[in-house]
């Protein structure tokens, strides 16, 4: 009899609850299933926000900190932004390699349903710029190289160069070649301001405008290098060292052979 | 024997030294082979005016080919450049290895006459030039004497006034710019008035004056005008009662010419805060009121005070209170 109740007492418990478990989780999954698709793609959203926020744990909360707060060496990502998670992991730029004065542009370490995770995480902390569509980015069509070109050298050549090909800037920082980057990324840059680089508003330079600079910065990459190496396309400074050096070494070498005797 | 050293002794003109005979003059095969060399440079340039015509008439113009350190490279533009290259170069080189093999090479030498001439030849200028000025009536016909010296005296006046062109002075313009009280910031290029809503923090604008209907934006105005427009949390401002004035909610206006040499200074870090120049990397504290922090600027750039209008939209509150740019003699450096 003894044995008995305690056989009964023993498993009463484990059943109960596994029975409560199932009770629970099946009434959870048929309401849940029920409602239309509206409340489907809420939770696959919601789902999107959990993936991105374990990618968030394992590979940025250890500078960003686990609530994005920030800290000694990494800025706050409250309010970026899904356009800046993109921008900053979707051209290598973050994770880090190294704690150097400038994040430099590399291959990837998340594919883009991950980068896409990541920023539906960063944007449910609190609003911020979108992801650019490149399907909506139409700058071939509705770019103006001209316009383009006006205001690229206005806004964009003191820092990236004339031809686009990136130029110093202070402390070993440095704006980067814009030659290969994607047409979505050139627009994240400029409405989130990476690292050193200032936001421009929609309002001083207009959507189509900022498509015109995408349309201009793209006639460039495409412009072909007639007499081969370009030199880096930043003008006088390697076409004056290589004169100076080939060229100069060259006619020395000239004058030489002129001056000495025949035997 | 000190005596010997200090007194001066003369030295022989040693004359040239013996001249040496080179291969080519003393072995013909040596010569022949010279020969053949020239010849062939030669040859080589014609090679290279054919292959110049060649590459002109038959390559594809828009044809790139890949080379290991040029990369992507215009064939035809490459085949032109280096035909014509060795059509030069080979004439060149054929010409001077000619010169110094087969050409003769004696030393010779050519003594220079003295400049003076004989006591003769000078005499005789001399009643040359009396007799004819005599003949031509100088010193009877003075009407002419005095209107050629009139004539001659006056040109000498045209280059004088030509130095005018050296001016004029630049009065007060280098102090001068368009801004003025009331005068609307607007959009380079594009032109549109601003308004503080439009900038999000950390965001820059390049600005330019609004100008009245019909007046043209010279380029010489846009070097004077250019303004840099930044905004910044309000909080992060280090600056005195006046200058926080002259910032409108963190929005904050500085003239984009630098005052060491006048590049326009528009890399604004936007994490440090902090302006550079690209010429010669003057860098200035947009939070201390663009204060020279590195490099040869020896003033921070000129603020611009700002507020709005009944519009909402930014405006001047005053024209720049200093000179815009670099320094220049009458500048009262305060």
């Amino acid at each position: 009899m003894n044995a008995r109740r305690f056989r009964r007492q023993k498993f009463a418990g484990p059943i109960l609850v596994v029975a409560a478990l199932l009770t629970i989780g099946s009434a959870f999954s048929i309401a849940s299933a029920l409602p239309s698709a509206q409340k489907s793609e809420v939770s696959a959203q919601s789902t999107l926000v959990d993936e991105g926020k374990q990618i968030f744990l394992k590979g940025c909360a250890s500078c960003h900190g686990l609530n994005s707060e920030g800290g000694a060496v990494a800025p706050s990502l409250i309010g970026v932004g899904a356009a800046a998670v993109d921008f900053q992991v979707g051209t290598g730029r973050m994770p880090l390699a190294n704690m150097s004065q400038q994040a430099m542009r590399k291959a990837p370490l998340y594919n883009p349903t991950q980068v896409a995770a990541l920023g539906a995480y960063v944007s449910s902390l609190a609003p911020g710029p979108a992801t650019v569509d490149p399907a909506s980015l139409a700058w071939e069509r509705d770019g103006n190289v001209a316009q383009g070109g006006e205001l690229f050298r206005t806004n964009c050549a003191m820092c990236h160069n004339f031809a686009a090909q990136g130029g110093a800037l202070s402390n070993g920082k440095y704006a980067p070649t814009l030659m290969g980057v994607e047409p979505k990324h050139i627009y994240e840059a400029l409405i989130t301001g990476p690292q050193s680089m200032p936001k421009f508003s929609d309002k001083t330079i207009t959507p189509a405008e900022k498509l015109s600079i995408i349309k201009w910065i793209k006639s460039a990459n495409a412009e072909p290098a007639i007499g081969g190496a370009s030199l880096g396309r930043v003008g006088p400074v390697t076409e004056g060292l290589l004169v100076w050096t080939l060229g100069l070494g060259l006619l020395i070498g000239v004058a030489v052979w002129l001056a000495s005797k025949a035997r | 024997m000190s005596t010997e050293i200090n007194k001066f002794e003369r030295f022989e003109d040693p004359g040239l030294p013996a001249h040496v005979l080179r291969k080519t003059d003393t072995d013909p095969i040596a010569a022949n082979r010279a020969e053949r060399q020239v010849a062939a440079l030669f040859l080589l340039s014609a090679l290279g005016t054919i292959g110049t015509i060649a590459s002109y008439i038959f390559i594809d113009s828009k044809k790139f080919i890949y080379l290991p350190i040029l990369g992507d490279t215009n064939a035809q533009q490459l085949a032109l450049g280096t035909g014509l290259a060795a059509s030069l170069f080979f004439i060149g080189i054929a010409a001077v290895h000619w010169a110094k093999t087969l050409m003769p090479d004696e030393e010779v030498i050519a003594e220079r006459h003295e400049f003076r001439s004989s006591d003769e030849d000078r005499a005789d200028f001399v009643s040359t030039v009396k007799d004819r000025a005599g003949a031509a009536g100088l010193g009877r016909r003075s009407l002419i004497k005095r209107s050629m010296g009139l004539s001659l005296g006056l040109v000498g006046l045209s280059p004088l006034l030509l130095l005018r062109d050296l001016g004029p002075l630049p009065k007060n313009q280098l102090a001068t710019t368009s801004w003025a009280a009331g005068v609307r910031l607007v959009t380079d290029p594009g032109n549109r008035p601003i308004k503080p809503s439009d900038l999000e923090v950390g965001a820059v604008a390049q600005v330019l004056p609004h100008l009245p209907v019909g007046t043209e934006r010279t380029l010489e105005n846009i070097g004077k005008d250019a303004v840099l427009l930044i905004r910044l949390r309000p909080e992060d401002f280090n600056l005195n009662a006046q200058r926080l004035s002259w910032t409108y909610d963190g929005i904050i206006a500085f003239s984009k010419i630098c005052s060491h040499m006048g590049c326009a200074v528009a890399l604004y870090e936007q994490q440090t805060k902090h302006l550079l120049c690209p010429c010669h990397q003057s860098t200035f504290d947009v939070t201390r009121a663009a204060k020279v922090i590195f490099g040869p600027s020896a003033r921070p750039l000129p603020q611009l005070a700002l507020q709005l209008d009944a519009e909402g939209y930014l405006i001047a509150k005053q024209g720049f209170t200093e000179p815009v740019g670099p320094s220049f003699w009458e500048r009262n450096s305060a």
